[in-house]
């Protein structure tokens, strides 16, 4: 028998609690298998993960076209050459992410109270964000793109802009606050009905109550599929390019179009993932506070 | 206890002689065919203690809910102080800010701390500022024996500190009348005294309560008089020597051996 074992989760390292604890050899033993039992699934696992690799490797570049795929998508000169355009469009991008990404918060909240307003003085606003949501929800994001930055210069209207980025900016923002506004609206349901009627009980308005009570514990929940939402909105501000927007998408498309060559769309596309798993990742970490948090155990 | 929490807040409303609280003729369904409070007529003296008793279902919470106006009664009427709250004009916001309440459940925001919950409607429905908020706060969690927790989050306080800070919670706002709902139904068994403790400390202060119950010893040391509700009426109202010793009733009888069976008396 060994003399530190590495052991169970519940205690540390055994016999560390200084109460004169010795782990029995029952302990010992199921820990050894554990372990054993971790170094084969281990194991398994390398080796599977190696032989998919050398599987798909072999397929791909054993293909008929592989050669010429190669040379047309995954070039480096042009790699090269598209890079640093493509980062040039991209501040435009986080531009857009950062300013609809706002605009988006701040409508899809309101929206999302006024569905849940009371009485019948409120039915109009109720009425129109129901409409709003439930319209834009079902509208595919190009669609509204397209009649957005082409319906409306056609127009002609005096004092409208035509610039692509604020047109097609105000079409994601458009669609994506139906989306948040769907969110935050399930998170405010979500709040329980006796903690509305602690908040009243203690002669809080309506608004009061909301503002204090409702909205902030709303907001908590919500913030997962929130940064889901955005991680999305990230990706399709590259959608403006269909505009004429400069974008990092559409600096890959100059490239690509001149040379026939479509390495630039691969940078692109590998700029775009770059960016969004450190957000993805982020909002892993956030959700796993969040659930470490409630299992603490809140009794609401 | 000091005798401050109550008295500064009984000093607000005119010390007439009649019932803080009169409830005539309620009568409340849910949809159209459950009927849960039939014809409810009963009468709370000021300083007072009134306990409501009677089987899950009987009405005792929705008879509470309709008093804060959480919930609208379909018949009859309820006075605060010899006004008609249940007058669809009446403000009941402001209503509700001169009766406290305590849920079964707690209710404490979760997002706050302790002195968070307290002071939250001082200073927002009284307009009480932050300091002189937190500073009563902090008088009423020291007196509870609390103080340590004020800046703790619920969820790190057992189920009777919790509902502790809940009573502290309806205090701050010096409500005219208390209303417990079944606060110790959660509780596990070895918590029920510390808050019960507090009670009968609110009690001594003259706070003039209305507590929903099944703990029937309690009712009966605390209680000024006891109402057993049944089949939405008041089958039976007496003092608590009176309905606990010699009901009149039948249901009263048939209602107390039950309880009695199930070792709660």
């Amino acid at each position: 028998m060994t003399a530190h074992p590495a052991a169970g989760l519940a205690e540390g390292p055994a016999g560390t609690a200084g109460d004169g604890y010795t782990p029995s050899p029952r302990r010992l033993a199921r820990e050894r298998y554990k372990r054993a039992r971790t170094r084969r699934s281990a194991a398994a696992a390398g080796l599977s993960t190696a032989v998919t690799a050398v599987v798909l490797y072999l397929l791909i570049t054993g293909s008929p076209g592989w050669q010429r795929t190669r040379e047309t998508f995954f070039n480096a000169r042009y790699a090269r050459i598209a890079l640093p355009d493509v980062l040039q469009g991209l501040l435009l991008n986080l531009e857009l992410l950062a300013v609809c990404g706002s605009c988006v918060l701040v409508l899809g909240l309101l929206l999302a109270v006024a569905r849940t307003l009371r009485g019948p003085v409120f039915f109009p606003l109720r009425a129109l964000a129901t409409a709003y949501t439930d319209f834009f929800r079902g509208l595919p994001l190009i669609i509204c793109l397209l009649l957005i930055v082409f319906g409306v210069p056609a127009l002609r209207l005096q004092g409208v802009t035509t610039d692509p980025v604020v047109l097609g900016g105000s079409a994601l923002v458009l669609t994506y606050s139906s989306y948040v506004a769907e969110v935050f609206r399930a998170g405010i349901e979500s709040v329980h009905p006796s903690q509305r009627a602690a908040a009243r009980s203690l002669g809080l308005s309506g608004a009061q109550t909301l503002r204090y009570v409702v909205l902030p514990q709303a907001v908590r929940r919500v913030v997962p599929p929130l940064l889901n939402d955005l991680v999305s909105l990230q990706k399709d501000t590259g959608l403006v390019s269909i505009a004429g927007a400069v974008d990092a998408v559409y600096a890959a498309q100059i490239i690509a179009g001149r040379d026939f060559n479509y390495t630039p769309y691969v940078v692109a596309g590998l700029v775009f993932v770059a960016l969004t798993i450190p957000m993805t990742r982020f909002t892993d970490w956030v959700t796993a506070r969040l659930d470490r948090r409630r299992t603490q155990g809140g009794t609401v | 206890m000091s005798g401050s929490a109550v008295q500064e807040a009984a000093a607000g409303a005119g010390t007439d002689a009649g019932p803080v609280l009169r409830v005539e003729h309620v009568r409340k369904t849910y949809g159209r065919h459950r009927v849960v409070l039939r014809d409810v007529t009963l009468e709370v003296p000021q300083h007072t203690v009134t306990a409501l008793i009677g089987a899950s279902g009987s009405g005792k919470s929705t008879l509470l809910r309709c008093a804060n106006l959480l919930e609208e009664i379909d018949d009859g009427a309820i006075h605060l102080d010899g006004e008609e709250i249940t007058d669809p004009r009446a403000d009941a916001d402001a209503v509700r800010r001169r009766i406290g309440v305590v849920f079964q459940s707690y209710n404490l925001f979760p997002h706050m701390t302790v002195l968070q919950n307290i002071t939250l409607a001082p200073r927002r429905v009284l307009g009480v500022g932050r300091a002189q908020a937190e500073e009563r706060a902090r008088a009423l969690l020291d007196r509870l024996g609390l103080a340590d927790k004020a800046h703790e989050y619920p969820d790190r306080l057992s189920g009777g500190q919790q509902q502790r800070v809940a009573i502290v919670r309806a205090l701050a706002v010096r409500p005219r009348l208390l209303l417990l709902d079944e606060i110790t139904a959660a509780l596990d068994p070895e918590l029920v005294g510390e808050v019960l403790t507090v009670v009968r400390g609110l009690k001594d202060e003259g706070m003039t309560m209305v507590l929903a119950t099944h703990e029937m010893a309690f009712a009966r040391t605390v209680a000024d008089q006891v109402c057993f509700l049944d089949d939405g009426v008041v089958r039976e109202q007496g003092s608590p020597e009176q309905l606990f010793g010699d009901p009149r009733e039948d249901r009263t009888r048939r209602f107390l051996r039950r309880i009695t069976e199930a070792g709660r008396l």
